[in-house]
């Protein structure tokens, strides 16, 4: 991470302007709440909310070769990738280490968006732009990759009502993409990139168009939201509803010290593909078992709520520390994900959370923490 | 902001009502408004000693844990015990009902160094 100033991005006034109150997240300087983390969250939960996703990167991959060479830089399959949908995958080292998690979509037969976390961009940028396929110009292999990060703004829009939301915006004609799809729709003369995705577990949708429009499409979101409860979202209620779905944070639960498959993410990773960077070491993994896995877990009774880097123990042993952790706003008691040693006690099983020097106990959950 | 004239304020935001030789502690105002959705209180021990500037609380809200301060040495004679159960408290009436604990001070004269109203208010901006 790069120690200059915090970024801002296009919908900075906006924040202020809202009362939003700003914290250095990844490089950029972000809401972390509005006016109450526990209201943005339930917001989300009941109503809609949106969240001023602009920092993320946009890389833009196309040619000929893209799709093929893309296939080996990431673990899911893009050979059934079709155009207009996108896949989670990962960016791996060769030690099968997480440089990021990523959406990649299929925008055209040829032409692929990869939508990365904020603090990567440089270095999945970095990687990807020195893996392309072979030394010669870009031109005779075919694969062109381009940072379009700062010509985008971005918007999640997510919640129940998002499809109340979506008709107010786009006449009851226009229908929402369906899961995992993205599409082109208009907006007053702006062109933009609408994904049914999101990161808080409700159905929902992220935008993607032209930075300059960023502060015009937030303004009309809100106004057509008003009337379906929507607020908008900061950072923590972002947290918040992740972590209850049990969806990893970059920097906190994934990083190059972490694969995939301890993270639980398997599904997202496909071995029979022939070759994509960290296969190897994914395959020796599996194959001699792994040495820890991240588990979801809840409180169990009162108690302080559980935050990252609080150390795990099982069976009067040390087994691991956090690496998320919070109040659930929608569960009311303490949930966190922890990576422990295997073999990692079982959902049902007790664990206990050291809390400044005093234990807590624990249970071992599966994923989701939260459902409907 | 709510300030009230009768109590005394500490640089870290808490607030402290003297009566003799005891205090009752709190946050101010700014301190629930920035902490904001206050979750859990971790309270002292009634009977417990504290050294002035030793952490004798601590605040969490959804984001974060803060460390609460004793402003003088001495003695818990009592903590809110409401707020294990209503830790909002702190946010709704944090001069009022989200009182923290009651300390008895070794040695009152050592109370010093605090704001008043007017002093705080300036701090604050």
């Amino acid at each position: 991470m790069s120690e200059a100033a915090p970024k801002t991005t296009p919908l900075y006034d906006e924040h202020l302007r809202l009362g939003g109150k700003m914290i250095p997240f990844g490089g950029w300087l972000m809401p972390v709440q509005y006016s109450s983390i526990m209201e943005e969250h339930q917001a989300v939960r009941n109503n809609v909310g949106v969240f001023d996703i602009s920092h993320m990167g946009e890389l833009v991959a196309r040619g000929p070769g893209a799709g093929a060479w893309l296939d080996t830089m990431l673990t899911n399959n893009i050979a059934k990738l079709e155009v207009g949908t996108g896949q989670y995958t990962f960016l791996l080292n060769d030690n099968a280490g997480i440089i990021d998690d990523l959406i990649v979509y299929r925008i055209e037969d040829e032409k692929f968006l990869l939508v990365v976390n904020a603090s990567r961009i440089e270095d999945d940028f970095g990687w990807l732009r020195s893996h392309l396929p072979g030394s010669t110009p870009a031109a005779a292999t075919g694969v062109q990759i381009e940072d379009q990060s700062d010509q985008y703004a971005g918007l999640a829009i997510q919640g129940p009502r998002v499809g109340e939301l979506f008709s107010a915006l786009f006449g009851a004609a226009n229908k929402l993409p369906a899961r995992n799809q993205i599409a082109r729709f208009d907006l007053g003369g702006t062109s933009l990139r609408i994904a049914r995705t999101g990161y808080t577990g409700e159905d929902g949708i992220e935008v993607f168009f032209a930075a300059e429009a960023a502060a015009r499409v937030w303004k009309e979101v809100l106004e057509k939201g008003k009337s379906l409860g929507m607020r908008p979202c900061g950072l923590g209620a972002r947290d918040t509803l992740r972590l209850e779905m049990c969806y990893p944070l970059n920097g906190s639960d994934l990083s190059p010290a972490h694969n995939p498959l301890e993270a639980g993410l398997g599904f997202f990773v496909d071995l029979t593909k022939a070759r994509f960077s960290g296969r190897e070491k994914l395959l020796r993994e599996k194959e001699n078992g792994l040495s820890r896995r991240l588990v979801p877990f809840r409180m169990k009774g009162k108690g302080p709520p559980p935050r990252p880097h609080y150390r795990v123990f099982h069976a009067g042993a040390e087994v691991g520390e956090l690496t998320s952790g919070t109040l659930s706003p929608s569960l009311n008691y303490g949930i966190g994900m922890a990576y422990l040693t295997t073999p990692a006690p079982k959902p049902g099983e007790e664990i206990e959370i050291e809390i400044r020097g005093q234990k807590f106990p624990a249970v071992i959950e599966k994923k989701p923490l939260y459902k409907k | 902001m709510n300030v009230p004239d009768d109590l005394l304020y500490t640089e870290s935001h808490e607030w402290i009502r003297r009566d003799g030789d005891t205090i009752r502690v709190g946050i101010t105002d700014h301190a629930q408004a920035e902490l904001t959705d206050v979750v859990y209180v971790e309270l002292p021990k009634k009977g417990a000693t504290y050294d002035a500037r030793g952490t004798i609380a601590v605040v969490e809200s959804v984001k974060a844990a803060s460390d609460i301060y004793a402003p003088a040495k001495g003695t818990v004679l009592e903590a809110n015990q409401a707020l294990e159960s209503n830790p909002a408290l702190l946010n709704t009436d944090p001069y009022g009902e989200g009182w923290i604990f009651l300390l008895k001070m070794d040695d009152p004269n050592q109370l010093s160094g605090l704001k008043d109203a007017a002093a705080y208010r300036a701090a604050l901006g």
